[in-house]
This record gives C-alpha cells, sequence and structure tokens, in this order.
C-alpha cells in the first residue's frame, strides 16, 4: 500500500501546545496539536518519529502486515478480560443492624430488631447457592452490613459453607469481611484466622475527625477501630487488614491530617473516596455534603501529601489512582464495578441483601431503601439463577453502561480508561444514560485523568511512584527506573 | 578450551556417540567409551562402544579406538563424545558446565547482520539421530540445556521431537531455546510445541525494534517482524514461556526505548528481557561500519529502556558489557553471561576490582572494543 492508514483512536486537547490520542486499547501518545491534523489529513511523512511512534502503537499503519492488526485485537481483548468469568464478587448484607450512626451512611439502622433487620440462615444458604452457580472460577464474598459483627452467627454460617462448597468444587474463595471492628472479639479473630478470613474496615482520618463522622455510643468509634486493627494484625498478619476513607465536609479541610494518620497507622494503602449520592447521605447533603469540585481540590491535596510520603521512603499507594494508573500505563485488564464498560453491576458484582433481595449493586439497595426498586433483580427465595442473572432487569443495566455508546463517552479521549456506572446516573439525575455535560462522574474522573497524566509527564520521581502502586510494591530499582 | 579435535581411529565405522567413563563400570558399558590415559589399559575393554586413548594404547582388534588425543584431557565421567569414522572427535556434552547446547542445524531462515554463527544452506537435518541419541545420554540431573543453530525449528516435526525427547528423558533439565521464533506464526506449530507441555522450556527469541522495516532490515528477512510478533503471540496462546533478546547495536539503540514500551505494552508475558551487547564474532565484522556504537555512548538509551520494563515489572538482565562502560545504576541488572569458555579480561582490567563481578570479554571480540575500559576502584573510586 502507499501512504498509511488510521487505526480507532480518540483525542482531546491536552494543553495549549499539545493533543493527546489514546487509541482503542488505552495506549497514549502525546502530539503537537498540528501534527494530530497532519495525522488525520495522512501528511505525516514516512520516516518522521512521530510517525514512527504512533505506528509502534497502533494508531496508524503503513502496510499490509497482519502483525498491528493482530497485536491491537489481543490488546483490546486483554483490556475487556474483566468480562471473562462473569459475576466474582458476591456482597451478602448480613444484617442492615449496627450501633454506628454515622452522617453519610446510606442504609444502616440503630435497632435491636433482630428478626426484622438480619438475614436468616436459609436466605443465606439460597444466597450461597446462586453465588456458587457463577461461572467465575475465583469468587469473592464480601459480609457486610450494616455491621456483619453483630450478626456474627450468620458470618460463621456463611464462612463455614462458603468453605465447604469450595473444596467440594475446587474452587477458590476469598472472604472479606467489611467491619467498624468495635464489636471484634477474641474467638471472631480466632475463626478468622482459622479460616483465612481478611478484614476491611474505615478510618476517615485522625481521632477528632472520625469520631465526629462516626459516631456511637460512648464516641468512641476511632480507639475502637485502631484496638481491632491492632489486633486483627497480630492475629491474622499485617496485610489482612484494609482501610478505606470517606470525606466529608470536614474532611476536604484536613487532607494532609488524614494522609498521615493512614501513615502512622501502618497501611500500604488509601482510598480517598467521596460521599455516594444515596440513601441517608443524600438526605444530609447540607451538613456533609459538597461539590464535585470542591472534592476534587481535597483529593489534589491528599494525592500531594501521600506522593511526599512515598518520596519520603514510605509506601503508601492511592488506590483510585493505582486502578487508573493500571489502566493508563499497562496492557492489564482491570474490572472495577462502579468504573468499566459495561458496568460490573450484576455482571462484576451482586448484593444480597438481608432480606433475600438481588441487587446489581451496593448502590442498588440504597436506593431500594429508599423506595426505589428499580435495580433489584429478584429475590434468592422465590428466583432462578436464571432469572436473576440472565433477565430483563439486569439485561436493561448492562446495556444503558456500555460507555462505547453513551453519548459524550463514545468520542472522550479517556473512555478506554473509564466506564460508566448507570445506578450512580440514575441516582443523581434520573436517568440511567448519564448526561455528560452536568455529569459528576464524568467531571470526576475526566479530572483526575488529567491530572495523574499531568502528575506523570512532570517529573520522574512520581513516575517511578505511579508505577511502584501499579506494581503494588515499593520501589525497588529506584536508580534504574 | 577446545572441544575437538583430530585422533588416529581404528574400527570406526560409523558415526559413536557415548558416554566418557575414566573408571571401569559395571554396566552400561555398551553406551560408553572407556578413558585411557596412560599406555596400558588396566581394565578389560571388553564391551565397550570404544576406547579414547590420549597415549599410543593398543587394544583388543575389533573395539573401536580412537588415539592420539592431547586437547581433551578434561574429560569426565559422564561427559559425552562422538566419534566420526573420519577421526573427529567432538565433545558434545559436560555434565560439568553450565554451557551445553544442541546445535541443531545451521540452516537459517534470517541473515542477522551481527550473526554470531553464520548459517550454511546446507541439508544437516540427518543429524537428528544424533541428537535424539545425545539427549538420551545426558545425565538427567543436568540442570541447564541449550538448544540453538542456525535456527532450530526449522526441522520442524523434529525439533518438535527434540522437547518431546527432552521431556521424555530429562524432565528436571531447564531448556532454553534460542530461535527467531518465526515458525510460530503458524499456530498449528505453536500449538504443537504447547502440547508437548515441557515443564521447564523457555524460547529465547529475538526483537530488534518496534518497526517492522527496521527488525528487518537488521535480521535481512522481509516479513520477519511480522512472523516473529505474531509467533510470540501464538506462543503466549498455547504456554509457551518466551524471552526476548534485543543485541544493542547503531541499529537498535536510537529506538530501544520505544522497543521496551513495545514489549511491555505487547508482550508482558515475556518470562524475561535480555538486553545484549554485541558479540564480536561472525557476520559483525562485515557489517561493522552499520553496526558498532561505542557501549559508553548508549548509556542513557539503555537506562531510559531498561527503567521502562522494570517499572513495568518485566525481568530484566542486561548481558555482555563490561561494568567499567555499564551506567552504575544498572549494575543490578548486569549479569556474568559469557560462557565460562570464551571470555577474558584485558590489561586495562589491571587493577580493577569488580573483576568478579564483571563479564569481561569473548575471547575473539577483544579487538573491537569500548575506548573508555578502565578499572574500577568501587570502594569509592573513579565514577563512571
Amino acid at each position: 500500500m502507499s501512504g498509511y492508514g488510521l487505526m480507532p483512536f480518540r483525542f482531546a486537547r491536552f494543553d495549549d501546545a499539545r493533543t493527546i490520542v489514546v487509541n482503542e486499547a488505552g495506549e497514549h501518545h502525546f502530539l503537537a496539536n498540528e501534527d494530530l491534523s497532519r495525522l488525520v489529513m495522512h501528511e505525516l511523512p514516512g520516516g518522521d518519529e512521530t510517525f514512527l511512534d504512533l505506528k509502534a502503537k497502533h494508531f496508524l499503519f503503513d502496510s499490509d502486515s497482519l502483525a498491528p492488526f493482530e497485536l491491537l485485537a489481543t490488546k483490546i481483548r486483554s483490556k475487556k478480560a474483566f468480562l471473562d468469568g462473569f459475576t466474582s464478587l458476591h456482597i451478602f448484607v448480613i444484617s442492615l443492624r449496627c450501633e454506628h450512626s454515622c452522617h453519610y451512611c446510606q442504609v444502616s439502622r440503630v435497632s435491636s430488631d433482630r428478626r426484622r433487620y438480619d438475614m436468616s440462615e436459609e436466605t443465606a444458604r439460597r444466597a450461597l447457592d446462586l453465588a456458587f452457580r457463577s461461572p467465575a472460577p475465583r469468587l469473592k464474598i464480601e459480609l457486610q452490613g450494616g455491621e456483619p459483627l453483630l450478626h456474627f452467627e450468620r458470618v460463621s454460617q456463611i464462612v463455614e459453607e462458603a468453605e465447604h462448597r469450595a473444596e467440594e468444587q475446587d474452587r477458590e474463595v476469598e472472604v472479606v469481611v467489611t467491619s467498624n471492628l468495635a464489636m471484634l472479639d477474641d474467638d471472631m479473630l480466632a475463626f478468622f484466622r482459622d479460616h483465612g478470613v481478611s478484614l476491611s474496615t474505615s478510618i476517615d482520618g485522625p481521632e477528632e475527625l472520625h469520631n465526629a463522622n462516626r459516631p456511637r455510643p460512648g464516641n468512641d468509634s476511632h480507639a475502637k477501630a485502631i484496638d481491632g486493627i491492632r489486633r486483627a494484625r497480630e492475629a491474622l498478619g499485617h496485610d489482612r487488614v484494609a482501610a478505606l476513607m470517606t470525606a466529608t465536609r470536614a474532611s476536604l479541610q484536613c487532607p494532609e491530617a488524614i494522609v498521615s494518620e493512614y501513615v502512622r497507622l501502618g497501611f500500604s494503602s488509601i482510598f480517598l473516596r467521596p460521599l455516594s449520592p444515596y440513601g441517608f447521605a443524600l438526605r444530609s447533603v447540607r451538613t456533609t455534603g459538597y461539590s464535585m469540585r470542591e472534592f476534587l481540590d481535597f483529593y489534589v491535596r491528599a494525592l500531594d501529601a501521600i506522593l511526599t510520603v512515598n518520596r519520603n521512603g514510605t509506601y503508601l499507594a492511592e488506590t483510585y489512582a493505582q486502578l487508573l494508573l493500571t489502566r493508563m500505563l499497562t496492557p492489564f485488564a482491570t474490572g472495577y464495578v462502579d468504573l468499566q464498560s459495561p458496568a460490573g453491576a450484576g455482571i462484576g458484582a451482586v448484593v444480597y441483601n438481608y432480606d433475600g433481595d438481588v441487587y446489581a449493586s451496593d448502590e442498588s439497595r440504597m436506593l431500594a431503601e429508599m423506595g426505589d426498586t428499580r435495580f433489584r433483580l429478584g429475590n434468592v427465595q422465590s428466583d432462578s439463577y436464571e432469572a436473576i442473572f440472565g433477565g430483563e432487569t439486569l439485561r436493561k443495566i448492562v446495556a444503558a453502561s456500555v460507555a462505547e455508546s453513551i453519548p459524550g463517552c463514545a468520542d472522550c479521549a479517556f473512555l478506554p480508561w473509564c466506564g460508566a456506572d448507570p445506578v450512580h446516573h440514575y441516582a443523581t439525575t434520573g436517568d440511567v444514560v448519564p448526561h455528560i455535560p452536568g455529569s459528576d462522574f464524568h467531571e470526576k474522573n475526566f479530572f483526575i485523568f488529567k491530572h495523574l497524566l499531568s502528575l506523570y509527564e512532570r517529573d520522574p520521581a512520581i513516575r517511578r511512584i505511579f508505577w511502584s502502586w501499579i506494581r503494588n510494591e515499593a520501589v525497588q530499582s529506584e536508580e534504574v527506573a | 578450551m577446545r572441544l575437538h579435535e583430530i585422533a588416529h581411529v581404528e574400527d570406526v565405522d560409523r558415526q559413536l556417540i557415548g558416554r566418557v567413563a575414566r573408571t571401569a563400570l559395571a554396566a552400561g558399558r555398551a553406551d560408553s567409551f572407556l578413558l585411557i590415559e596412560n599406555d596400558a589399559p588396566s581394565v578389560d575393554p571388553a564391551g565397550y562402544l570404544g576406547i579414547l586413548a590420549f597415549g599410543d594404547a593398543s587394544v583388543v582388534a575389533g573395539t573401536p579406538i580412537a588415539r592420539g588425543l592431547r586437547h581433551l584431557g578434561y574429560l569426565d565421567d559422564g561427559d559425552v563424545v562422538a566419534v566420526d569414522p573420519n577421526g573427529f572427535v567432538r565433545v558434545l556434552y559436560r555434565r560439568a558446565s553450565r554451557h551445553n547446547f544442541i546445535l541443531v542445524t545451521e540452516q537459517c531462515n534470517s541473515l542477522c547482520l551481527m550473526c554470531s554463527q553464520p548459517p550454511k544452506a546446507i541439508d544437516d537435518s540427518h543429524r537428528l539421530a544424533e541428537h535424539l541419541r545425545l539427549i538420551d545420554l545426558i545425565d538427567p540431573l543436568t540442570e541447564e540445556l541449550g538448544i540453538t543453530g542456525g535456527e532450530p525449528t526449522l526441522l520442524r516435526d523434529g525439533f518438535l521431537q527434540l522437547i518431546a525427547r527432552c521431556r521424555e528423558r530429562l524432565p528436571a533439565t531447564a531448556l532454553h531455546v534460542l530461535t527467531n521464533g518465526r515458525l510460530f506464526f503458524y499456530r498449528t506449530f505453536a500449538e504443537k510445541l504447547g502440547a508437548i507441555a515441557h515443564p521447564d522450556l523457555v524460547l529465547g527469541i529475538p526483537l530488534y525494534s518496534d518497526i517492522d522495516t527496521h527488525h528487518d532490515h537488521i535480521v535481512q528477512a522481509s516479513g520477519a517482524f511480522e512472523q516473529t510478533v505474531i509467533g510470540l503471540q501464538n506462543l503466549d496462546r498455547y504456554d509457551v514461556r518466551v524471552e526476548i533478546r534485543v543485541v544493542l547495536h547503531a541499529l537498535s539503540i536510537p529506538r530501544l526505548p520505544q522497543l521496551a514500551n513495545f514489549i511491555a505494552r505487547n508482550f508482558p508475558f515475556a518470562s524475561h528481557i535480555a538486553l545484549m551487547g554485541l558479540e564480536m564474532f561472525g557476520l559483525v565484522h562485515k557489517n561493522l561500519n552499520q553496526l558498532w556504537i561505542d557501549p559508553a555512548d548508549y548509556q542513557q538509551e539503555l537506562r531510559e529502556a531498561a527503567g521502562i520494563l522494570v517499572n513495568a515489572g518485566m525481568n530484566v538482565s542486561i548481558y555482555n558489557h563490561q561494568l567499567c562502560v555499564l551506567d552504575r545504576r544498572l549494575w543490578p541488572l548486569a549479569r556474568k553471561s559469557i560462557s565460562d569458555w570464551k571470555n577474558v579480561y584485558l590489561p586495562e582490567c589491571d587493577g580493577c576490582d569488580a573483576l568478579d563481578r564483571c563479564g569481561g570479554f569473548f575471547q575473539s571480540g577483544t579487538r573491537i572494543r569500548s575506548a573508555h575500559i578502565h578499572p574500577l576502584n568501587t570502594s569509592g573510586g573513579r565514577a563512571v
């Protein structure tokens, strides 16, 4: 052939002088603005370094060779590999009861009505039947609440039955319990140790902030959590306890102090999460809420503080950046139910509520608690696996979440790194399809992609840190890279 | 160390391949050459495949003998030797060495500008039987065995037979195959290799550029890039482990960082990436004006490329570099890779305190070398 042909890519103006182009497999390249015009007008000279760079990254081809198509096809297939195996994360809402009354909590109840808010033995068993119908080679079972430790009997039943079934079917099953740790006793720890269970908890920051965000009788949530973390690390191993934070209005003022608290507590990662627009959280938006712009300012400051920690020799990854960077800089697939295309609702993760109702996501059941059950897929007692996972409700959710077909997403440069979250879009706008110009979801992700790229471009030291997060290990050959 | 010499032979009417036995064997004589140091054997030669003699031993007529050997005194129990009817004695395998390899064929479908063992257009496919016999005789405790050429896959089914035989006879021996990978463009060939399911097999496959025409020029074969990159993918598809080997020279250096990125993006499954200094033999001399670049002048590109690969979590080694011209930040990646029988040091190396960590030079490749070779004082001396 003479000249060259273009392979599929998207682009966006990055700064005054440069345009970023991103191909279908998520590989990116920076072009001088005028080179973008030359590229699409088929005017780039063949021997040019820019031409060669774009050819090597599969933005263009200049021969009849199969190689660029085969390689690109493989890369695209690899990037979508998170779809393999179908639903792998199965979330069980053990009880809606909780002794905390966090302002931002979506659904929990302070109640002693066990019959009303606890998952029954039979419901748990039926939910396990469904979970083990999933074709996923590795299952992850997450037990949450409310506070699951308030209904430990159900926790132990599910862990033991899951273990038994996994052994029978020769499958790998990982169990994580999400807990505030306040009720964690030594018998529970021994049980978790014996059954290889990991823990996930909440640390919002220093004591004062944490306790303000997470009230409980005695106002001692922070002390209880820290004590729980210490004991759990001793019993289960340091890495078996993870923590995440939720940013409230009060948090926005002190990103540095929050990061320092994570360092002080010896965590190797911190997940900077904005409030969810669901459940009780939406109602208390005036006291705890903020705009996405304010959150992003917080995110930038916190990320700076985290980078400083890493520069000073302590490994601390920001979980969201770690996820996005892996998408941007590596050929590997990264499923994340709230940010993938199609979304992970139902096909990546599913929620079995305490009452047996099955939801496409945690957010779906929170909407249901507010009276909107449109994302309810069925009930473990009355519906079959086929009806729940192959039914009309889930098909519609999945179809609405293919970002490649969403106006405003379809031609966004960052699409290959991004995704859609129909439940979020519905909760915030009343439509499962986002309206991109006003979307907080878009505002957040578009900004963070650009911010991470700017940091990566600017500073070799940051580049090393980002890569260490991607590898999930402290910087080793610091001097080489 | 010489691996062959001419002996005087009697009663050798066909090629004989056998193990060396320095001491009398009770069993397995039919597979073994008895090795005799002095003139008079103190043992009965009956039943042996033949005799290897350093003196002028005379033995029972009818027993094959190769006598008058002078250079192969290092031969020891378990080594494997071939004796041809014309007196040519070759050492095929040394049990004490970590660098044993089978040179499968001298034919090749590429003609790399820097080839260290230029191919010959001869049909040597009949040697397959010799290779299979050798595999039967190699000590099963051997840790590692190389399969090289020429291009070993040109034997097609013969190549697959070799790998299958290794799996059968040498299941604990790591196999390292040097191939250009081009024939794995054909998916069924990769599938057949995968189906052998060798427990410890790596294919070392060279890739010299992220640009097809550049690679094809370096290997002097049009279409080679397409075949190799699709071959790499096919091998991964059938779970065959691959190593990617990049020879560093004036044609591969300019886009080395881009090549590193290309590898990390397209072949993240590669178990090892070897960045290799130029070996100064074979065709390299003929093409020196195209290829030569002083290693001291490409440290920036090398460091950038190595950094990209290390960042991406790939397993990277740097071969064939003298430490005194290697950026000190790259030292953790440097390996002493030159086979034990061909590395040497130079007068310029006198007084260097890093020799024990340095790969030194190929014996036959010291004439053309970096202008920056110098002794190091690693305990705080001259900076690199």
